[in-house]
């Protein structure tokens, strides 16, 4: 009996321990020909998989934009589904290359955790969302309503502020879990439910409409992905892949009509489609990176579009998250 | 029963006979309500906007995600590898339950069955392409860590329990440790340890698989609580045994595996199975260290885009599953102690 386990323990270690040996991020990338982009267990419109395994979302596409930077093909990816509670070590240990993963950049986590972020993919923050026969017009409204959320989270400390200080009174019902919560709230238990505002939008598609989303966001959550301190050359071609795919939109360069532009005249398309060399060459990539990211992933407007936006089930509208020439928050520094 | 018994026991006077009424009318009410919700308005084909649509139950989801739940990731064209070692996994156990048929010869075709079993899943080598424990998902995902985790658990456990009693002062206390210590800590905060903590003491460059981890931590749960079932049988085999078997001048190790192991194990039986049933639903608690169990599957097919919002479908059908698998093993602990009752033990 003794004997079986030990061959049973040896055979499994065999089996599992894989040794590699630490380089640089992007040389260990290209040695496994393997991103390891670690993402949540399950959120729609960010990162979730189908019954093939095959994972969509803002965060997925985010992870193939930078194997089409690195690979020149988006599908050199591995995704590694992580708790909440566990998405941290994972990257620390070097179980993944990259978190994207709905992870909001704070201080403490950039400097106790050891991370770097990359330029934020989507400005999230905090809602609320009412019945649509509710009477409440804003957050002002909702005095001495009952308002449910989930437990543990900065939500309820949001919650608790905001309304200490538009002095408004707060009768707050706390659940375990997502389900929980939201059922009771749909059940009609509570007036309104609080949560961040890109998980609100699937109210509307689980229960079929008839929800409203208050306009006030009372905390920010920018989301952005993640890498682990101390290896500038991969935190470069991370943070150049976040603002590739702004930059696109901004220049006007999309799947659709990127490869018409494999000649033009303007500089700025020029050094963005690789016609004029330099940028690929200063990350260590090659010179057609970013024109692969737009040809085979698309630009930010378009993984938009498709994941949360208008073409999703989700209809977020894009807010923040806009192009700073329309009023939003997305901004591209120079390329070149 | 006849109609005079029920008559007798349900209509005896006014009070049994209303109550007798009424709740026979909730009975007929839930079961109409449930063949409306399940059978009538239940959507066989269709998409997601045809369930939502529907007051009924969504077939079509559990249609739609009856593979995912069930083997995860596990490639289509090589899905003739998981049943086959399923049919063989079950065929086998269905022969060797009885007791009749437990001998160490047969005992040694079950390890090879379980080895071909993990040929056939795994595969890599002799002509079958490797699938990587990480397609590995659903209900085949959980059925493998319970029977790797009792497989190895179970001799570990007897060994932990041997140890506790023995008369060597630094084999009983690691062991008493050791137990007290497992047995001291929730299985999730195991599993935490196992997912969050121990990555970060590997050295650089050494990877273990997460799966791996998992199930190591779940063996060392099960045996410690295997060992405390052991050391019960142990004691309850009278002091006339032990002494019988040295006046025949056996050592130590002959004592113990041919005298006091076979009938303390024997003793023992039902409350065994009865932790392997907690165990198995224990995997489940897997999910929280996303790996991709049953409960996990089953999570995550509500997440898919298309099929958003179908929890009370994904749930309710592996709650089914869960269930008629415990029964089982219920039913089988049941039997086997009627069965060794009838041996008189």
């Amino acid at each position: 009996m003794k004997f079986l386990s030990i061959v049973f323990i040896s055979l499994f270690l065999i089996m599992q321990i894989s040794q590699t040996v630490k380089a640089g991020t992007l040389a260990n990338v290209k040695k496994n020909k393997l991103i390891k982009c670690g993402v949540s267990t399950g959120l729609v419109g960010f990162s979730a998989p189908n019954s093939k395994g095959k994972w969509s979302g803002l965060d997925v596409d985010f992870c193939k934009a930078l194997s089409s930077a690195i690979f020149g093909s988006p599908n050199k990816v591995k995704f590694i589904p992580l708790s909440a509670q566990q998405r941290f070590t994972a990257l620390q240990s070097g179980e993944v290359d990259i978190l994207s993963r709905n992870t909001t950049r704070n201080l403490s986590r950039e400097t106790n955790l050891g991370f770097n972020f990359a330029p934020v993919m989507y400005y999230d923050g905090q809602a609320f969302i009412v019945k649509k026969k509710s009477k409440a017009k804003s957050v002002k409204d909702l005095s001495g309503a009952t308002i449910c959320t989930q437990q543990g989270t900065s939500t309820e400390q949001n919650l608790a502020a905001y309304f200490r200080k538009h002095k408004l009174k707060l009768k707050v019902k706390v659940f375990e879990s997502f389900e929980e919560s939201t059922k009771t709230f749909v059940q009609g238990a509570c007036d309104a439910y609080t949560s961040d505002k890109s998980s609100l939008a699937i109210f509307n598609v689980k229960f079929k409409s008839g929800f409203k989303i208050l306009p006030e966001i009372i905390s920010k959550e920018p989301l952005a992905p993640a890498v682990r301190h101390g290896d500038d050359q991969w935190l470069d071609i991370v943070s150049w892949t976040v603002y590739a795919l702004v930059a696109a939109e901004e220049l006007g360069l999309n799947s659709k009509n990127i490869h018409k532009h494999l000649k033009s005249r303007d500089l700025n398309i020029r050094k963005f489609v690789g016609a004029t060399k330099g940028n690929g060459k200063a990350l260590g990539l090659s010179k057609r990176w970013s024109y692969n990211i737009v040809k085979q992933v698309g630009n930010y407007g378009e993984i938009f579009s498709k994941n949360v936006g208008k073409k999703s089930i989700l209809k977020i509208k894009r807010g923040l998250n806009n192009l700073w020439t329309k009023s939003g928050l997305m901004y591209s520094p120079p390329m070149k | 029963m006849n109609l005079k018994n029920i008559k007798n026991n349900l209509f005896k006077d006014y009070l049994n006979s209303t109550i007798s009424t009424m709740l026979i009318i909730g009975l007929f009410y839930t079961a109409y309500y449930l063949f409306l919700y399940f059978i009538v308005n239940g959507i066989w084909n269709g998409d997601a906007d045809t369930c939502r649509a529907s007051q009924g139950f969504c077939w079509s989801f559990i249609r739609a995600k009856f593979q995912y739940i069930l083997v995860g990731l596990y490639p289509d064209d090589k899905l003739w590898r998981p049943i086959s070692a399923f049919i063989l996994f079950i065929g086998f156990i269905s022969y060797i339950k009885h007791p009749k048929n437990w001998s160490s010869k047969n005992f040694s075709y079950f390890v090879i069955t379980l080895l071909l079993c993990a040929f056939l899943i795994r595969g890599g080598f002799f002509g079958l392409s490797l699938v990587d424990s990480e397609q590995w998902g659903g209900l085949l995902l959980t059925i493998i860590v319970a029977v790797c985790g009792v497989i190895v658990a179970y001799p570990l456990g007897v060994l932990l329990a041997l140890a506790r009693r023995s008369s060597l002062p630094l084999l009983k206390y690691l062991s008493i440790l050791y137990i007290e210590f497992i047995r001291g800590i929730p299985l999730i905060s195991l599993l935490f340890m196992s997912a969050v903590l121990l990555p970060l003491f590997l050295p650089e460059g050494v990877e273990i698989g997460k799966l791996f981890r998992a199930q190591v931590a779940m063996i060392m749960f099960f045996s410690a609580y295997m060992a405390e079932i052991v050391r019960g049988g142990l004691q309850s085999i009278s002091n006339g045994q032990y002494e019988g078997a040295e006046s025949l001048g056996l050592n130590y190790y002959q004592k113990m595996r041919k005298v006091i192991l076979p009938q303390a194990l024997k003793v023992v039986i039902p409350p065994t199975v009865n932790t392997i049933i907690g165990f198995f639903k224990d995997t489940s608690l897997l999910v929280i260290i996303a790996l991709f169990d049953l409960m996990y599957t089953a999570k995550a097919s509500v997440t898919d885009p298309k099929w958003v919002g179908f929890s009370l479908e994904s749930y309710l059908f592996i709650a089914v599953i869960y269930f008629i698998l415990c029964l089982m093993m219920g039913n089988y602990a049941k039997y086997l102690e009627k069965y060794l009752k009838k041996e008189n033990l």
